[in-house]
Order: structure tokens, then sequence, then C-alpha cells
């Protein structure tokens, strides 16, 4: 039992290494994932840095410091979609073909696909982390937070990246894949993620009140500018759980479907 | 035991197209089993099923002795797969591709190392090992893909279409390969629209069209049935004398309408009789200026048993194909 698991996480491991040097090594999966989100973080920091002073905003050391989550999030949610749109090359391709003819299973490619998800995950809320210490913001609840922030990425890019996933599988297709992100982007802006609902205008304050991407939003943010509250964290877990088993569950019917239909 | 062996395996997808319409296959262990066929004749839907990535919807099949439906691991562990196309990852180099592959395969880091580097060797691909396979050329991206289906040293090995598209020399080194895995032990299921890389390669040949096996046997004796060989010949200072050669020929066998100053003669045993007829035409006056002996082709096999030509270009006829057994086999 013990060797089987081991077996299956090395597997594990080699796929989630290999699509994280798939995405870094293709400059149309890796260029999203810090360009776009930088550049939009630059861009409403210089341009809205006095949105602090508005009556309702959240007391914070600075824009950049209220930014840094909604920045995260938006990365994490391309990281989620470039991860599915490689799966879909390496369908598209036959490349897993290749994999499916050796004697691991089915559900270990995923696995692998999303262990890079969650890999890169990670690697953004350093990069943003460390972007956002260089240019002055502060991470109230200090190292802590950091590891914290870290988890929380992780752990949403898995969620996020298990339903777009799922996709690729239902589709076989990285343009439809590609498609989505409009619609996810629209679901972005009208969360937390780069202004307050409490300042938005109804009906948008309500949907951002409800979002499940504001609570992750809170859940990265609240201990970088203000302090802990289980509340919030566990808001945070419970939409990520949320994500994570709708993206298993749809992944699941996904792979019974391909094997019906003989892909 | 048979390497591989199928009983009425049959797939159907939706809409009721039928791609595989109940093949039976026996391949012998350490064999080098061709399977012919054009475009769209059901060749690679049977090596997907054969090779697990796709269920049958009806028969059976085993190959090296497990199912292929109730015990696709034990199958996979059995057997390297080669897929048409080449499906590798461009962004990866050689070497990280083989390494990768030996991991599936549940071979250790180190010892897939090794057997990585010497696969490298193997193939000819030692110095282009940690260049991105986006860089390869065909022939070389068929080598690697040839490479990761032996990491394992799997008993059979699947290899669909593995020279489509390449030139004549690597499609060479590709054929050079294959034979010395089968001179190792490796039994070798391979498909083609290649009539030469059946005729080169393959012991026994399965010839399928519209999903349905409709010919199996040696080359050799695939040819001998659709005709015997015949003996193409030019006489120094011919012309003229044509009818009188013509009797001499028909002594050995069944002369054909001759062309452009050649003569024909279908042979009853054929090379056997070539000696003999040179002899017996040097005595009755005439001297050789040329001979050729020209054997039916697997094309000619195709025609016969389907009516059309195998790379489907020309149609002869609209025929459903006959399912026969050969004689001898």
């Amino acid at each position: 039992m013990i060797e089987t698991l081991a077996a299956n996480a090395r597997v594990v491991a080699a796929l989630g290494r290999r699509s994280v040097m798939q995405t870094l090594r293709r400059p149309q999966l890796a260029a999203p994932l810090i360009i776009f989100p930088t550049a939009l973080l630059a861009i409403q920091t210089a341009g809205a840095g006095r949105a602090v002073s508005l009556p309702g905003f959240p007391p914070v050391a600075n824009f950049l410091s209220f930014m840094l989550a909604g920045a995260m999030v938006q990365s994490l949610l391309m990281t989620g979609n470039s991860g599915a749109i490689a799966f879909a090359i390496d369908m598209e391709m036959g490349f897993t073909d290749r994999l499916y003819a050796t004697p691991i299973s089915r559900a270990s490619v995923v696995l692998g696909r999303l262990a890079a998800t969650a890999m890169l995950g990670a690697m953004i809320a350093v990069y943003f982390i460390s972007l956002g210490l260089i240019f002055g913001a502060k991470i109230h609840e200090g190292v802590p937070a950091v590891l914290w922030i870290i988890f929380l990425t992780s752990a949403s890019a898995l969620a996020f990246g298990s339903i777009v996933a799922a996709l690729a599988l239902r589709t076989n297709s990285a343009s439809v894949v590609q498609g989505i992100f409009p619609l996810i982007f629209v679901v972005l802006f009208v969360s937390d993620a780069f202004f307050p609902a409490n300042l938005m205008l109804e009906p948008a304050s309500w949907v951002a009140h409800y979002n499940p991407l504001s609570f992750i939003v809170n859940g990265i943010r609240q201990p970088i500018i203000d302090g802990w509250s289980l509340e919030t964290q566990l808001k945070a877990l419970a939409a990520i759980l949320g994500f994570g088993i709708l993206g298993f569950t749809l992944c699941a019917a996904a792979m019974r479907g391909r094997v019906r239909r003989g892909l | 035991m048979a390497a591989i062996e199928t009983h009425e395996l049959a797939r159907e997808f939706e809409g009721g197209i039928k791609a595989v319409d109940g093949v039976d296959l026996e391949v012998a262990e350490g064999e080098i089993y061709g399977f012919l066929g054009p475009n769209g004749a059901g060749k690679t839907t049977t090596v997907r099923m054969l090779t697990t990535l796709l269920q049958p919807t009806g028969g059976r099949a085993t190959v090296a002795g497990h199912d292929v439906e109730h015990e696709p691991g034990e199958v996979r562990r059995r057997i390297g797969v080669a897929l048409q196309e080449a499906a590798l990852d461009p962004l990866m180099t050689g070497r990280e591709l083989l390494e990768l592959q030996a991991t599936l395969h549940g071979i250790s880091r180190r010892e897939g190392r090794e057997k990585g580097q010497s696969l490298l060797d193997r193939v000819g691909l030692t110095l282009a090992a940690d260049r991105r396979v986006g860089t390869y050329s065909g022939g070389m991206r068929r080598r690697l893909d040839l490479a990761s289906a032996l990491i394992h040293a799997p008993e059979v090995l699947f290899l669909d279409e593995p020279t489509t598209g390449l030139d004549p020399v690597s499609r060479k080194a590709i054929w050079e390969e294959v034979r010395k895995l089968n001179d190792e032990g490796t039994t070798v299921f391979l498909t083609t629209q290649y009539l030469e890389e059946a005729d080169q390669l393959a012991d026994r040949v399965g010839i399928i069209s519209g999903g349905r096996l409709v010919a199996e046997g040696t080359p050799g004796a695939l040819k001998a049935d659709v005709g015997r060989p015949h003996l193409e010949l030019s006489l120094v200072e011919g012309a003229g004398k044509e009818k009188r050669a013509e009797q001499v020929l028909a002594r050995f066998g069944r002369p054909l309408p001759a062309r452009d100053g050649t003569l024909m003669v279908e042979l009853e045993r054929g090379s056997a009789e070539i000696g003999p007829i040179v002899v017996a035409l040097d005595q009755e006056g005439f001297a050789v200026e040329s001979l050729d002996l020209v054997q039916p082709t697997l094309d000619d096999v195709f025609v016969h048993k389907t009516g059309q030509h195998l790379e489907g270009a020309e149609r002869a006829g609209d025929a459903e194909p006959p399912v026969e057994e050969l004689p001898g086999e």
C-alpha cells in the first residue's frame, strides 16, 4: 500500500515537474501569469492610489498592499487557465496517449498537471510578495502570513485549475479553454479583488459580497493589511474546498466520458 | 503462447461507425507482424485497442498473455508503443523525455538515467540528447519515439506507421533498428501503409480494409496467391522471330502478350526455371539480351482482395471485401 502510494507520488511529481517546465519554457503560457497581473498592478497602483482615502476603504498602509491579493488571485486564475490550455495541447497532439500507454492511472496524469498548477501558484505568491515588499507594501502579520498566503495561493490555483482542467478533458480543445478566460476575468472584476465590495454600486456590490473569489481574495489580503480573522480564513478555505470538490468531480466525470467516447 | 491474440475484435464509434469489425489475429512471440491497409482502414483503431488506449465494443484481445480490457495495467507493463506522428513534447529535451518515460514505468531515477543514455546512444541521438525535441528532424523524432518505447524492454512493441513522412535514409534507419530489436526477441506489431515496409520487415502480413481483415499470410504466400511471377526478356536480334521464341517459352509456362518487343511468360516454378529457359533459347539459336523476373506485389494482393489499390487513389471496383483464409496458414 505504502509502496503503491510512493510510486504514484513519484509519477505525479515527475509529471508535475514536466508541466512546470512546459509552462516556463512556453512564453505564451508563462507571460500571462506574470506580465499581465504585474502590469495591471502597476497601472492601478499608480492611477488609483488615492482610493485609500475614500470613506469606507479598509485601513491599509498603502494601495499596493491592498492590491497585492487581487494581483495574486488574477495570476492564479491565469495559472489554472494556462495549465488547462497546456493540458488540452497535450491531448490535441497525442502526448497524453503516450502517458496513458504506460502503467499509470489516468488520474495520475490529471493530478500531475494540477500539481504543477499548485507549484506555479506558490511561485506566483513568492513573486508578488517579493515585488510588493520591494515597492513598499507592508505584510502586517510578517513571515507566518507569507507562508499562509503561499499556501492559500497554491491551493486556490489547484482548486481553480481542476475546474478548467475538467473543461479541457471534456472539450479536448485548447482554443475552447482559452476562450473562457474573459468570463473568468468578468467574475474576478465583480469581486473584492481590485476594489472593496462595500464601495461598489449595486448589484455589483451584492455579487462581490457573495462571490467565492472575494472570500479567497480576502483570505490572502487580510494578513497583509490588517491581521488574522478566523472567520475570513475559514471562508477562504471553504471557497477553495468548494472549487476543489466541484473541479475534481467534473474532472472525474469528464474522464469517464472520455473513456466512453474512446478518447 | 501467442504474443497477440484477438477474437472478433470490434470497435464501433458513436453514430454506428464500425472502425474495426470482427478482426481475428494471432501473432507469435518473436514475430514481426505487418498490419497493412490504407488510411481509415482500421489499423490505428486496432492498435489503440491492443495498447489499451481504446476499449473494444466487441470481441476480445490478449497481449503478452493479458486481456486488454480486464488487465490493462499488466498489458501496459509489457508493451512499448510508438504512436503515429511521434507525439513528443517539443519543449522537452530527448534525455528528459526518456527519463520521464522511465519514471512512468517505475524505473528508479538512477537506472532511468543509465537506460536513457544507453538508448540515446543506440538510436544515434547522443549529441542531440540535451536539445529540445522541437529542434529535431522528423527522423530524429521517430528514433527518439522508438527509444522511449524501449525504455522498459517491452515484450511486444507496437509501431503505428513509424516511417510515415520520413525520407528514405531515415526510413531505412528505422527498419534496421526494428530488425535488430526483433533479433533480440521483441515481438513487433507494425502498422503501415507502405508496401515496401511490410514486404521488407514483416514475417507475416495482415491486410485490413473497411475494418475487416481481408487477407493474412507471409508476403510470399500472399503474392503467390494472386499470381505467379513472370519473366520478361528481350532477345538479341529477336525482331521477327517472336513467334518461334514464344513456342520455346511455352514449354515452361503460359506466354503473356509481348509488349514493345519484350517477351513475357508466367512461370510455374518461379526463378528455378530461368536457367533452363536461357539454355533452351540458346539451343534454338536465340541470345538473351536482358531478363527480369517480375514478382506480384502486395498491392496486387490488395487489389485482388478489395478491388482497390492500397494508396486508395485508384479504385478498381466496389466489391465488398471478402474475408478469405489463404492456403497454408
